[in-house]
């Protein structure tokens, strides 16, 4: 009976996960297409301003684009060509979208995901190795650090690898680790402190053992929605990194398309990265909370 | 309050001294250039040198501080405004105005933080006077950096909507603004004040990233951001370490912000 409950809740918060992000969707896009709708300076071209066209030729063009169509039209078919995967041209590199995004997102991907998995195991390890030492120079001296690396604009952690000729990916792991550390490190204690981890030891059982039993198990459900926002993080991180380290990626896609005002690009790269972002809060909170029903 | 945090709020309150004096203290105006000694060293007359363009780079940097720390202070006082008033009512109010404010929240927490301001600064024009470009990132920071702060502030109304004092405020004929005004806010004013300190940091951070990226603060209005643009050129910085300035002092300013926030109890 209570695993039937379970499972009914887990569905429907599989349901309410999905519907948002098809809710996302329809607001993301509708959002974007009255951003560049009216953006200062919309359907406006070099053409516009050439004398050498005539009053009545340039009527008769933009009435041929359908600029003046009216508001829902527009909607109607910027929706559409979105559902069809079309998802417009750029206006500074003069070439779909869909190609940029295809082109780009597997470099971005890669440096996120490496980078997210080095912060990762810094920061467990570093985080496990001070609790099970206890020694206070060590902690004090890790907090300090932490501290400081937070303290640093990302993009002067790029402009570092760039001087250091390091890879993006250990870039985003630089800006991403202090804030996992300090994130996992206070669950780790909190798990440590639990009366049943104080029997254990208690009872003699070892350091590795009361971590991975007793300690770990406790804090996998919050550390499994902590992956989720990491993601966010590193995205974030992306833009000035790969933009200052030249590295052809979204981060750089953005950064070219808002210095341009290619709003179309940056519009669509946003909504991606968007939808992206929730998959992986939706698939770490689903993981955390059936992880939490299986330990429960 | 703990020895640290003394330190840390005696260096703040140094630094807003520095702020303030900054007008009489600078050896030159912020753009006023010595054109026959572009990347001077450290003399007299120029304590800091002068940059390739031959400014005064202490002025530039103390004006740059100027910047950075007020536009990071206004743009936390908006967020927080904002956070305050729309997590308040949303939790006194709760049903569907509550779910509404959440939704949006939720909606614009999908989004990093940088690729959301990067969408808003790509609508604005670029080419726009100093001045301007400073109004943009105040408002561009204040208006979308109030998400986080109205989660909690919304948390905390919902947690004292049906206590016994407002029950009794209700029971007397409170319309709904003086309790907002009257019961709720002074109830909440300590997570204000956390919340404000905590978006501060971020602001300061943000400023740096974008105007590295030459989105934020234009040129010639100097910034933290604006002044360590010139960190991409390393031979330059190994030449001239004294250019690292305005990354130590925001990186002080930064921990010490750090250090001076009120306990984790109140924040959250």
């Amino acid at each position: 009976m209570i695993e039937t409950k379970k499972s009914t809740n887990l569905f429907r918060l599989v349901l309410r996960r999905m519907l948002f992000l098809v809710c996302l969707s329809v607001v993301g896009a509708l959002a974007g297409a009255t951003l560049v709708r009216f953006a200062p300076g919309y359907g406006v071209t070099e053409r516009d301003l050439d004398p050498r066209w005539s009053a009545n030729s340039l009527e008769a063009l933009r009435q041929k684009q359908a600029l003046h169509q009216s508001l829902p039209s527009f909607y109607f078919h910027y929706l559409s060509a979105l559902v069809h995967g079309d998802l417009g041209e750029s206006d500074s590199l003069k070439r779909p979208v869909r190609e940029l995004l295809r082109q780009r997102f597997p470099v971005t991907g890669s440096s996120v995901l490496r980078g997210l998995g080095v912060a990762w195991l810094a920061a467990a390890l570093l985080a496990s190795f001070g609790l099970v030492i206890r020694v206070w120079f060590f902690e004090a001296s890790a907090t300090a650090f932490n501290s400081f690396l937070l303290s640093l604009p990302s993009a002067v952690v790029a402009m570092l690898a760039v001087h250091l000729r390091a890879p993006v990916f250990f870039a985003i792991a630089v800006v991403v680790f202090p804030r996992l550390y300090s994130y996992i490190r206070n669950l780790l204690v909190q798990a440590y402190d639990q009366p049943h981890v104080l029997a254990a030891r208690a009872r003699g059982l070892g350091s590795s053992t009361i971590f991975f039993r007793h300690v770990l198990p406790l804090a996998a459900s919050p550390l499994l929605a902590l992956l989720g926002v990491s993601f966010a993080i590193s995205f974030g991180a992306a833009i000035p990194i790969e933009a200052l380290c030249d590295s052809p990626g979204l981060g750089q896609l953005a950064w070219h398309a808002a210095l341009s005002r290619d709003l179309p690009l940056i519009v669509n790269v946003t909504l991606i990265v968007a939808l992206v972002m929730l998959a992986a809060n939706s698939l770490a909170d689903f993981a955390g909370r059936t992880l939490a029903g299986s330990t429960s | 309050m703990t020895s640290l945090q003394r330190v840390a709020v005696s260096v703040l309150s140094a630094v807003f001294v520095l702020i303030v004096l900054a007008t009489f203290l600078l050896p030159a105006h912020y753009a006023r250039q010595f054109r026959d000694i572009p990347n001077a060293g450290p003399s007299s007359a120029h304590p800091l040198g002068t940059d390739a363009l031959g400014r005064d780079f202490l002025a530039r940097l103390l004006y740059g501080t100027r910047v950075s720390v007020l536009l990071a202070l206004a743009a936390a006082l908006l967020a927080t405004l904002i956070a305050a008033v729309l997590g308040s009512v949303a939790g006194l109010l709760g049903g569907w105005f509550e779910h509404l404010v959440l939704a949006a929240t939720d909606l614009s927490l999908a989004l990093p933080w940088l690729f959301l301001l990067l969408v808003v600064r790509a609508m604005l024009p670029l080419d726009v006077p100093p001045l301007l470009s400073v109004v943009i990132a105040f408002l561009m920071m204040g208006l979308l950096g109030w998400q986080v702060s109205v989660r909690v502030i919304c948390a905390a109304a919902r947690s004292i909507r049906d206590s016994d004092f407002l029950l009794l405020a209700r029971s007397s004929g409170c319309k709904p603004a003086r309790l907002l005004l009257r019961h709720v806010a002074p109830n909440l004013r300590p997570l204000f004040y956390a919340q404000f300190f905590i978006s501060i940091p971020l602001f300061i951070l943000t400023e740096a990233n974008l105007s590295i990226l030459g989105l934020g603060v234009m040129e010639p209005m100097p910034s933290w951001g604006n002044l360590m643009r010139g960190f991409e050129d390393f031979s330059t910085l190994s030449a001239n370490p004294w250019r690292l300035t305005p990354l130590v002092l925001l990186v002080i300013v930064v921990l010490c912000f750090q250090l001076a926030l009120p306990s984790p109890e109140v924040a959250q």
